[in-house]
């Protein structure tokens, strides 16, 4: 698979629709715009980088880099992914300051690609979704259900997940005393 | 060839050649250089010229050539250079690289203030050219035959007399002070090159200590007459082979003293040279018709030739001709970066193939293949370690550029400091080699801000008028180590502390080590100069050092006393890309310490494994030997229980401290190719990097002085 540079995911203008891949977060359907994501491997052996908050898993080996994976569930606040037999971890790309940083996703399952025209997003609800508003681009509607699609670039800001990381290291930081 | 091409090379080549023009100069002001040196300033500039003319850069080619018109009367000895017209010769030099930089820009036209520093510079340059005659276009009469008609006749033209001295061995044993007639000469005149020959030194094994194997030539500028510079000797005539001759002797004196002093006079007459009683044209004339010359090295490039391409592919290479002082031209090939850090990617993933390859073998217990993969993993790593090599080169070249700022800038303050340089030929990465020159630039330039004192100050204290800088490089256990000192201030502790404590960065009731509060000074926005200047003293700057300097995988630390001076020592590892690493187990997880900072394992007596411990240290052969354990110092989770054995310890070494490292299991070596975390673990400390095993996991790798030294901190906490 060709590595993609354009991860905002933004509807192509021709069509007016996007493709998403959907997957499954502990009963909860979401979708990321397919644009973004790089590769989809399974879950298997991580190694845990100490001193990270939960949601950072640790890294895991992609063909010779290091990846570093992100528990989209402790990233949402609502605990850690329990790792189970169909137990994804999604490769999606986003832009950092360095350039493209790729980020591995915990998930628990992966289920299609879906193409879902722009007039069928909705903006999300003020509340009600358990999630910080800033991460959702929109819901989108498949038949009767919602699918929440994510913003990439607002879920796994690399300079939040690092920010948010350093809070446990600055402690140590301060000063000899 | 396309003449576009080359370019890149031409500027390349021609900024090298101005920084050899500029550190030639520079020796020249400070007394250093000698007429090889003029040479080599002059060889610069005419080379410069030529392969401009080469290009047509008009501009460049004329400015160059009044710049070497003047080079030339120097060579010639018409002309000596004194402080002013270095500063003019410097300022050329400056000059000819905006010149180059225009090229580069391909700027077109006329940039009227770069116009009016040329006329500027010229006009100046003029007043010390005789024929200042601008050459029209790339034409003019090639200047490299200059030496034969820099002097006429058969006499040197030099105005010193010329003393060579060589004290028998037993010269020290009859009381006999060498130097105490070097001295007395010094009384008669000034003397203003000597050469110190120390051929007949024997090994250190070999050598006693109290014969004197030294010889000197001396190049004296005295009125005095022979028989008062014979009459200084008078005391060691029978323990000294001497020889004087006037000013201005016949060439063939100088030659026969040559010969009768030494079986190969060539050899000898460069110490002639070097102290400037003769110049390499002279010499080589005095000994003709003797093999050895060294005029025949001067790359020739004609400059009168129209660009031919034929020329270009043997003018290119000319241009980057070294000063013919390392006389068999270095072989060198430039390459460009990227294909080099392609192939030291690869050469990484073939380490971590063949650690892969050998771990299978040893799971399969396959022996002769065990055999094979063993010699792959040797070749591999001799592979790898040239092609690190590659990457390697001198800092001296990142030094050498700081005589320029430290005499600019000791301008600025009005200020006499000298840099003195050592270790310039330790290597190292050169990613770190161009990452460490802002730092170095910062530490220098706030040395002689703060830390020199004023020369009225300096002699009240005792101290020379000169103030002094080095600059150090050498290997130090496994890396490099790089030192910045002064003979200044030396850090004023109480002024620091004072100042930490009002912006609140230590409480006043903190009992604080001299090393703890020189620390401090990293601290953002610290500053504690009483007056800015626009050199230093605004605060900004030692944090960032410090920063810099962290992510180069290196550390900084501060060495004082107060008055007499203090030492910035920056240890910086070899290389980024790879390192030899110890693999140890802390319960599921593996980690790397670099191998050079582990000195040995043991294992850690039964009685201390409990964790429940109350001291942690242990008595290792009579020394205190603190020690941590990883699961606690890298807050690892408590995993399942009984694979927590505790069992092993590993010693590590660090800027001189040891500590130990409890883990469960050990490894052994492994090569690991180092893959940096990212951006998203920026701030995790302790760790320094990740690797991928043979196995395919990853392993992380640990950064022992700043884990150690968050475990100190929280024990002080």
């Amino acid at each position: 698979m060709q590595p993609r540079h354009d991860n905002n995911g933004s509807p192509s203008a021709e069509t007016g629709k996007e493709q998403y891949l959907t997957f499954n977060l502990r009963g909860e359907l979401f979708a990321i715009g397919i644009l973004s994501i790089r590769e989809i491997i399974e879950y298997a052996q991580l190694t845990q980088v100490p001193m990270m908050p939960p949601y950072i898993r640790g890294v895991i080996n992609l063909r010779g880099s290091v990846v570093p994976v992100v528990d989209l569930l402790a990233r949402f606040g609502q605990g850690l992914t329990e790792p189970k037999r169909r137990t994804c971890v999604v490769i999606v790309e986003v832009d950092g300051e360095d350039g493209i940083q790729q980020l591995g996703v915990l998930v628990d399952a992966v289920n299609e690609v879906l193409e879902i025209p722009a007039t069928d997003v909705e903006p999300p609800p003020s509340f009600g979704v358990h999630i910080r508003n800033e991460f959702i681009r929109g819901m989108g509607k498949i038949g009767e259900r919602f699918v929440i699609l994510l913003d990439v670039a607002r879920s796994f800001a690399v300079d939040e997940l690092a920010g948010l990381a350093s809070v446990a290291a600055t402690e140590s930081e301060t000063l000899a005393a | 060839m396309d003449i576009d091409q080359a370019i890149p090379t031409f500027l390349l080549e021609a900024r090298e050649l101005l920084e050899q023009m500029e550190d030639g100069l520079l020796q020249i002001e400070n007394g250093e250089g000698d007429g090889e040196t003029v040479n080599a300033i002059f060889r610069a500039a005419h080379t410069i010229k030529g392969s401009a003319g080469i290009f047509g850069f008009d501009e460049v080619v004329g400015f160059t050539h009044t710049v070497e018109n003047v080079l030339d009367r120097v060579r010639g000895n018409e002309l000596a250079i004194d402080r002013p017209l270095a500063e003019l010769l410097l300022a050329s030099g400056d000059h000819i690289g905006t010149l180059l930089q225009r090229v580069a820009d391909k700027a077109h036209g006329h940039d009227p203030v770069v116009n009016a520093i040329g006329h500027d510079l010229l006009g100046q340059l003029a007043r010390f050219t005789t024929t200042s005659t601008l050459p029209v276009a790339a034409a003019s009469a090639a200047p490299v035959a200059a030496p034969a008609a820099s002097s006429g006749g058969d006499s040197a033209i030099t105005g010193n007399w010329h003393v060579s001295l060589r004290f028998s061995r037993e010269v020290l044993q009859h009381g006999m002070d060498p130097l105490s007639f070097i001295r007395y000469l010094g009384s008669l005149g000034d003397i203003e090159g000597i050469v110190t020959l120390q051929d007949a030194l024997p090994p250190l094994d070999a050598l006693d200590p109290e014969a004197c194997y030294l010889g000197f030539e001396i190049s004296l500028k005295s009125e005095a007459s022979h028989a008062d510079i014979d009459g200084a000797f008078d005391f060691v005539r029978d323990d000294a082979t001497i020889h004087i001759l006037p000013p201005r002797s016949p060439l063939q004196a100088y030659a026969d003293m040559l010969t009768a002093l030494s079986p190969e006079p060539a050899s000898l007459g460069e110490a002639l040279v070097r102290c400037g009683t003769l110049d390499a044209a002279e010499l080589e004339r005095a000994l003709a018709p003797a093999p050895a010359t060294t005029t025949a090295l001067v790359p020739v490039i004609a400059d009168d030739t129209p660009a031919l391409p034929a020329l270009i592919d043997a003018a290119v290479p000319a241009a980057g001709g070294k000063p013919p002082r390392d006389s068999g031209r270095a072989k060198t090939l430039r390459v460009d970066a990227d294909k080099l850090d392609k192939l030291i990617n690869l050469v990484g993933e073939l380490v971590i193939a063949g650690a892969g390859a050998n771990m299978i073998a040893g799971q399969l217990k396959a022996r002769r293949m065990l055999e094979a993969t063993s010699t792959m993993a040797r070749l591999i790593e001799e592979v790898r370690d040239s092609t690190l090599n590659l990457r390697m080169v001198q800092i001296g070249e990142t030094f050498n550029r700081f005589q320029r700022v430290v005499r600019d800038v000791a301008r600025d303050l009005g200020k006499d400091i000298r840099l003195v340089i050592n270790g310039a030929e330790t290597e190292l990465d050169k990613t770190m080699v161009e990452k460490i020159g802002d730092p170095l630039m910062h530490l220098v330039r706030n040395a002689m801000d703060h830390g020199i004192e004023p020369a009225e100050l300096r002699v009240a204290r005792g101290k020379p008028a000169q103030g002094t800088i080095r600059l150090d490089a050498r290997h130090d256990s496994g890396g490099v180590l790089i030192e910045v000192s002064d003979d200044g201030n030396g850090l004023n502790r109480e002024r620091i502390l004072r100042k930490a404590v009002e912006k609140g960065l230590v409480s006043p009731q903190q009992n604080l080590s001299d090393e703890d509060v020189y620390k401090l000074i990293f601290a953002p926005g610290f500053s504690t100069a009483e007056q800015l200047s626009n050199i230093s003293g605004r605060g900004v700057g030692m944090d960032v050092v410090k920063k810099n300097i962290e992510a180069l995988h290196g550390s900084i630390e501060i060495d004082s006393v107060e008055g007499q001076g203090s030492t910035m020592r920056i240890r910086l590892p070899l290389t980024l890309a790879i390192i030899d690493g110890f693999l140890v187990g802390v319960g599921d997880a593996s980690f790397v310490i670099p191998l050079d900072q582990v000195v040995e394992c043991i294992e850690l007596p039964a009685a201390e494994r409990q964790s429940g411990q109350r001291r942690d240290y242990l008595n290792q052969r009579g020394q205190i030997l603190p020690y941590t354990r990883l699961r606690d110092a890298l807050d690892l989770p408590v995993g399942k229980e009984g694979r927590h054995t505790d069992r092993n310890l590993v010693v590590v070494q660090y800027g001189g401290k040891r500590a130990g490292l409890v883990v469960d299991s050990l490894h052994g070596e492994i090569q690991t190719v180092i893959k940096p975390l990212g951006r998203v673990f920026s701030r995790v400390q302790g760790i320094s990097g990740s690797t991928i095993l043979g196995s395919g996991a990853v392993a992380l790798i640990l950064d022992v002085p700043r884990l150690l030294q968050q475990v100190t901190d929280r024990a002080a906490a």
